[in-house]
């Protein structure tokens, strides 16, 4: 079974050769959807810590802070800590709540993250699923999340978790039309929705340079409407903690805020996928036309490394905002969507259309 | 049984087991959940099926979108403790009978139908196909439905606008009192 870094294809084909000489084409089936899904699983719960310990690194390094230091070098044990805590925290469960609702609500938040986890492309030969309508796959999975927002805020029978989860409803709902609107941008410049084809298709430019203007501006709405569909600051009123103690998990604790907070964490890191994964190049070394010593040294780092640098970047982009700027009301920020966001966006598609009709672009 | 029969029993089941609880729940946002895993098992036997793009607008459309309008309807409405008062026993009969013959009637009506294997070519759904027949309008193109749906929900934005906006008063307009004046200081 060879191992390459650089192209996995060859690796996951082989494994699937092993498994189907010894056992059946269902269980081969089954054990390989086993195998996936934990990794998911692994990947979640690593990435989901490793996320919180870089939020609270970066947080305290804007507030000229150390941050975590004292458990384990650097703090590094300090999430791990802090996750192993939150699992043995009691389960408390509000007298007069909804209980099959109450309990359901964090799996529906985390269900829809898996789902749309599932189709991102993370180096050559490593995605698990891909559709043919990659993007739009993504959206759409993505927006039954609110649902267990909605669901959560509801059942909690709490009035502070009623109104974020209504504040936290009406924000994502506008926001997943501009997301939306600026993936659409994208598609019509790749000519195509597989996730696989995109990446494909910023062989020699990534689509941000590629796609020039048009590119560039669905970029920066897309990096709006990601963090705010995340609920993540400076757009994070549905969580506001001065007015909302903590909007509609105030009544969760213990492993079912852990699946709130963790959800939150790893639809960040969706973003900043679909970010790299569209605009970025995805798991593309970084190419520029005609310098081949420059291409040739950039193909030595794998694919894989690629991706994480490129999401990790985007992620930190997305902590700068939280850091940075302050909140917003609930006007202003349904103002910024429907007023400025909304038709900058058609606009924008507009222009889009021109750049690929007329062919000025690289 | 291969895989892909039990994948189909286990949607077929959710969906069967919801749609009941559905319309059996006494609480009312456990029946919009109910609904929503209907739509979703449902969304998945159209992946089954192989047409993703079908699925993808399920579970954009109903899931993503008319759930959330219907939970946030309910949010808006009622209180958790509310559950639905228990229909009197006649109503339950009559509802009961009628919901039997429906469904005596529907079975039956499967029963007697001759169903053949398919003959016709498997059909090509990509979304290169799906788009391109959406928006031609020669031979099996869609356009003037598209348009014309198109234009439906126009009206019936601009319909909801008009409903849901505020009234000017017409004292503001024409005669501005103080507390009139205070409030635009403050704006």
């Amino acid at each position: 079974m060879g191992f390459n870094i650089y192209d996995f294809t060859e690796m996951t084909h082989n494994m699937h050769l092993w498994f189907l000489e010894r056992m059946s084409p269902a269980m081969t089936t089954v054990v390989e959807w086993t195998i996936i899904g934990v990794c998911y699983l692994l990947f979640i719960a690593l990435f989901g810590l490793f996320l919180v310990y870089a939020e609270r690194k970066v947080c305290a390094a804007f507030q000229q802070r150390l941050g975590p230091t004292r458990v384990g070098y650097w703090g590094l044990l300090q999430t791990i800590a802090d996750f192993l805590k939150l699992l043995m925290k009691e389960l408390i469960m509000p007298k007069s709540a909804d209980k099959f609702l109450y309990n359901l609500a964090p799996f529906i938040v985390m269900i829809a993250t898996f789902m749309a986890i599932a189709v991102l492309p993370f180096g050559k030969g490593l995605q698990t699923m891909d559709f043919d309508i990659g993007i739009f796959y993504v959206t759409a999975v993505s927006s039954i999340g609110v649902i267990g927002i909605l669901i959560a805020g509801w059942s909690s029978n709490n009035k502070y978790s009623l109104i974020g989860a209504m504040r936290s409803g009406a924000q994502i709902l506008s926001y997943e039309l501009s997301v939306s609107l600026s993936l659409v941008t994208m598609i019509i410049f790749a000519g195509t929705m597989q996730l696989s084809g995109i990446v494909e298709g910023q062989r020699d430019a990534w689509f941000l340079f590629k796609g020039h203007i048009p590119a560039l501006i669905a970029f920066v709405i897309f990096l709006i409407a990601g963090t705010a569909e995340t609920n993540r600051g400076p757009f994070d009123l549905a969580e506001a903690e001065s007015e909302l103690t903590a909007g509609f998990h105030t009544e969760y604790s213990g492993i079912k805020f852990a699946f709130f907070f963790l959800a939150e964490y790893i639809n960040m890191f969706i973003v900043a996928a679909m970010a790299t994964t569209v605009f970025l190049g995805g798991w593309m070394p970084l190419h520029f036309g005609s310098l081949e010593s420059f291409n040739h040294v950039m193909d030595f780092i794998p694919p894989l490394v690629w991706f994480f640098i490129k999401v990790c970047g985007v992620i930190f982009l997305i902590m700068w905002f939280k850091w940075t700027f302050p909140r917003l009301r609930v006007d202003q920020i349904l103002t910024l969507e429907w007023k400025y966001l909304l038709p900058i966006n058609l606009i924008n598609i507009l222009l889009m259309c021109l750049v690929v009709l007329t062919k000025f672009h690289l | 049984m291969t895989l892909s029969d039990i994948m189909f029993y286990l949607f077929a089941g959710s969906i069967l087991t919801f749609s009941v609880l559905t319309v059996t729940s006494r609480r009312i946002l456990r029946s919009a959940v109910y609904l929503l895993f209907v739509l979703v098992s449902t969304a998945g036997i159209y992946f089954m099926l192989n047409y993703n793009f079908l699925a993808a607008v399920q579970l954009t459309v109903y899931a993503g979108g008319i759930i959330v309008l219907i939970i946030f309807s309910i949010l808006l409405t009622s209180h958790v403790s509310e559950k639905a008062v228990v229909a009197p026993l006649s109503q339950q009969i009559y509802s009961a009978l009628a919901v039997a013959a429906g469904a005596v009637l529907t079975l039956m009506t499967i029963f007697r139908f001759g169903f053949t294997a398919t003959t016709v070519q498997q059909g090509d759904a990509t979304v290169q196909t799906v788009g391109r027949a959406l928006v031609s309008y020669g031979k099996d193109g869609f356009a003037l439905p598209f348009e014309v749906i198109s234009v439906l929900l126009l009206a019936a934005m601009v319909g909801a606008i008009v409903l849901a906006r505020k009234e000017k008063k017409v004292s503001d307009v024409a005669t501005p009192t103080t507390s009139n004046r205070d409030n635009t200081s403050k704006s």
